[in-house]
């Protein structure tokens, strides 16, 4: 790891998206407050289904592993945030996360952009790795070459390729194919140099998982997990990758959600739980921050079997560089504390994104978010 | 000329209209394009059958999430299939080609009912006349909420649509952000849209949307008088339009997008002059513009052919069309619409108001391995209808092909595609490592279906 220009180690980053809506309030319960009984009779999380943090707060018990890590003082929970003017789109309010542009509609993505700053001359195809097909708009920007990986077993060209027997002979032809030649000519220079670069970067990538040892075992049927492994693999390589990406879902709880929220976050503790022994393992702990995020919080009140989108949420940042602890405002529930039914946001997630990009990666945050923002005081740098 | 050359090169030119005018032919296509002709095949494409389409009701029945569709992701498996199998290919491309222009996306709207009846409405005008389009789309109820013609009202105009009328969807900026109208102008078409917005006005509903109808609140409208371009009058939207199509800044945008879009990635300035006076001759008829451009000399010269690069829809679509294996609206079908997703355009859901970046901004790192993968695999379905006659055509070749013979009957079974001279020597040496078999026996058989997975594995078949 470089040293920034401050002087500080730079860290990578692990993001993890809470894709359709996670219900900030049986995340973080305020088990202490009537009004969230009063609003939540079929879903109000009570007695075993809580692990208490204070005396007003306690994480949904599907989350055991977090506790040891916040315990730990590891983990930095946000509560309440969001962005001014909310909408309640998964479409939009995704976006908004992704380009960090609240009031306008953006092709590009913040850590699109950060990438383009880390590595400015695109020198590393895989500066940026995300698990998961398609890109999401976050890792978008021009001439920012992201690796987009499925499964690294089988990532690159022809893998699973039915018919393709012949699979050795066919990429080595491609691969003399693709010969970035003189400017001008067809096809183009630019294509023909994203194919070289899409080609190395995946001999790269698929070699990372034989290279990769550990005892820490991944649950087979959990797909986050499944993610993370893959991220630790990469990691374990030491290729320069600085962004690591993963999805899981999906959140959209309208209906049944005391089941299905339960198994995600179960699912997602023990995921992360087995990550970051592995992280530890690694001896990368000081040097790994996990970001974990929604697009936006659940309404107070269920709407009896769930709940519906609404706008303030919780996030979370995870790492041995984490100043642990509760951030933000303790969530106000009475009538005339709420935004159209939500619990109203008090932390701009636009700050958390300036702390990353500072604290974490280690670029200026202004370029990124187009303006300035304070940083949180969230990690040891 | 002999009469093979003469045929090769007719087949070579009409491969070319259909990658352009659709979504690429098969090569059995080709052949009953050719046999009617050139000038009737692109009549034949400019003035699709009217009509409702025959295949609704099966998509009804077999896509029922879509019926009413909720968001994008219900709403694109109707469209999927119309793109994969429609008779009338101009038709859908002419709606894509609306639909990065005018571009309405579901991150906002998350109305999938809505966005599909914006593709129906390209469908129904989009070759006809621009000053048409322009007024449909106003009265366009996703447009208006999409563009926040909703918060736009007498007294207080919100400018979000008056303004990308002007510099998104008729007379455009330059570089430099300037453009052939001032702020004043987009203030006073912001005042001639006050009271246009749509019924109701679409929050994400979770249980379904509800249709929408566009809605004139006469008591909502600006009716003081208004200087918009050089004219004064107590303009309405409608008059708005009017102005904006009789300026040469429109028709010349117009032009170019069209250029861009149907002729080539790089702009030829003089074709592009030809195309702006034929636009100001004909009203801004989009028909007799594309007319011009499909039978022009430029469009069918080899400097434009291969020069533009395939957006996602066009390699998905066009590459599956090879294939010919829907034979009714399925999972496989729609799944056509994720792959164009995973390759960066996710089709109903344009990442905001400028539509797509497009040319060869489409092909990164990642998005290169998924048309790759995609297209070798659906080349691998050795058992489709597409895939077999290609087969055949190749196997119809002779049994003791040199590779050089061998990978031109590839290519042309592939229909019609041609390669640059380096990525040609590539795959003759590879066809030399197996002189042998070609015919009707299996490893002939695995040949030539490696050999059109590695055609469409190349750079030269990023461009169309």
């Amino acid at each position: 790891m470089a040293n920034n220009k401050n002087g500080h180690r730079e860290k990578n980053l692990v993001v993890i998206q809470l894709s359709g809506g996670n219900d900030y309030l049986n995340t973080m319960v305020p088990y202490q407050d009537g009004l969230y009984y009063d609003f939540r009779p079929s879903m109000g999380l009570k007695g075993d289904d809580l692990i208490p943090l204070d005396d007003r707060m306690a994480f949904n018990s599907n989350m055991g592993p977090f506790k040891g890590l916040f315990d730990q003082g590891k983990m930095a929970v946000l509560m309440g945030i969001g962005y001014p003017e909310p909408n309640r789109s998964h479409f939009r309010s995704m976006d908004i996360w992704h380009t960090a542009e609240p009031f306008t509609s953006s092709a590009e993505g913040w850590l699109g952009k950060a990438n383009s700053l880390i590595d400015p001359e695109g020198k590393n195809p895989i500066t940026t790795v995300n698990f998961g097909r398609g890109l999401p708009r976050a890792l978008a920007s021009q001439g920012v070459s992201v690796a987009s990986v499925g499964a690294l077993e089988s990532y690159g060209l022809y893998t699973g390729l039915a018919g393709a027997q012949n699979r050795d002979a066919m990429l080595d032809t491609i691969s003399r194919i693709y010969q970035p030649m003189a400017e001008g000519g067809f096809p183009s220079r630019r294509i023909l140099e994203t194919g070289r670069g899409a080609l190395d970067g995946a001999d790269i990538l698929r070699e990372a998982p034989s290279k990769y040892t550990s005892d820490v075992e991944y649950p087979e049927d959990n797909p986050i997990a499944q993610s993370l492994k893959g991220i630790a693999q990469v990691m374990s390589a030491d290729l320069g990758t600085r962004v690591y990406y993963a999805a899981h879902g999906s959140f959209d709880t309208h209906t049944n959600e005391l089941v299905n929220h339960a198994l995600l976050w179960n699912q997602l503790s023990k995921a992360v739980e087995c990550f970051w022994d592995d992280v530890v393992a690694q001896g990368k702990a000081n040097e790994t921050v996990i970001w974990m995020f929604s697009e936006f919080g659940r309404r107070i009140a269920d709407n009896g079997a769930g709940t519906d989108h609404g706008s303030g949420g919780v996030a979370f940042v995870i790492g041995d560089s984490v100043k642990g602890g509760l951030y933000g405002e303790y969530p106000k529930l009475a009538v005339s504390d709420q935004l159209d039914g939500d619990v109203r946001f008090n932390t701009d997630f636009r700050r958390v994104y300036a702390t990353l990009l500072e604290d974490v990666l280690g670029v200026e945050s202004e370029p990124v978010l187009k303006q300035k923002f304070s940083t949180l005081d969230l990690i040891t740098v | 000329m002999t009469t093979v050359a003469r045929t090769r090169k007719d087949v070579a030119v009409v491969a070319h209209l259909l990658r352009r005018a659709g979504f690429g032919a098969t090569r059995d296509q080709i052949d009953q394009y050719v046999a009617k002709g050139y000038e009737e095949t692109v009549e034949e494409l400019l003035n699709p059958r009217v009509g409702q389409p025959e295949d609704q009701d099966l998509m009804d029945r077999y896509f029922i999430a879509s019926v009413e569709a909720r968001s994008p992701g219900h709403a694109d498996p109707q469209w999927s299939w119309r793109l994969a199998t429609s008779e009338k290919p101009l038709e859908e491309k002419i709606a894509l080609f609306w639909h990065g222009l005018l571009a309405v996306g579901g991150v906002k709207l998350d109305h999938g009912l809505e966005m599909l009846t914006e593709i129906d409405l390209f469908r129904r005008v989009g070759l006809g006349s621009f000053r048409n389009i322009l007024f449909e789309i106003s009265r366009n109820p996703g447009m208006m909420y999409w563009l926040d013609n909703q918060n736009s009202h007498k007294g207080a105009p919100n400018e979000n649509y008056g303004r990308e009328l002007l510099e998104l969807f008729s007379m455009g900026i330059d570089d430099l952000g300037g453009g052939a109208y001032t702020e004043d102008d987009v203030k006073a078409a912001a005042r001639a849209f006050t009271g246009w917005a749509s019924k109701p006005t679409p929050p994400p509903f979770f249980l379904g949307p509800f249709p929408m109808e566009f809605r004139f609140d006469a008591s909502d409208h600006d009716n003081d008088e208004k200087s918009f371009l050089g004219e004064t009058g107590n303009f309405n939207g409608e008059d708005i339009i009017d102005i904006i199509v009789k300026k040469r800044a429109s028709a010349h945008f117009i032009a170019m997008r069209l250029y861009l879009f149907f002729v080539s990635d790089e702009p030829d300035e003089g074709e592009i002059e030809r195309l702006t006076d034929l636009f100001q001759e004909t009203d801004g008829d989009i028909r007799s513009m594309l007319r011009y451009i499909f039978n022009s000399d430029h469009f069918k010269s080899a400097d434009v052919r291969f020069r533009k690069v395939k957006s996602p829809a066009e390699l998905v679509f066009g590459t599956a069309r090879l294939t010919d294996r829907f034979d009714i609206p399925d999972m496989d079908s729609s799944m056509l619409a994720n792959q164009s997703l995973f390759m960066g355009q996710h089709l109903l859901n344009p990442p905001g108001v400028e539509g797509w970046h497009e040319g060869e901004e489409w092909v990164d790192s990642g998005s290169l391995i998924e048309r790759v993968n995609f297209a070798a695999s659906e080349l691998g379905r050795r058992d489709s209808h597409g895939v077999r006659r290609m087969l055949d055509r190749v196997g119809s070749a002779g049994d003791d092909l040199e590779p050089e013979e061998f990978v031109e009957a590839c290519l042309d079974a592939l229909g019609s595609i041609e390669l640059s001279p380096g990525s040609k020597t590539v795959l003759v040496e590879h066809a030399a490592q197996y002189r042998s078999a070609v015919s009707g026996t299996v490893d002939g058989t695995d040949r030539a279906v490696e050999m059109f997975q590695l055609i469409v594995s190349t750079p030269d078949y990023q461009y169309c």
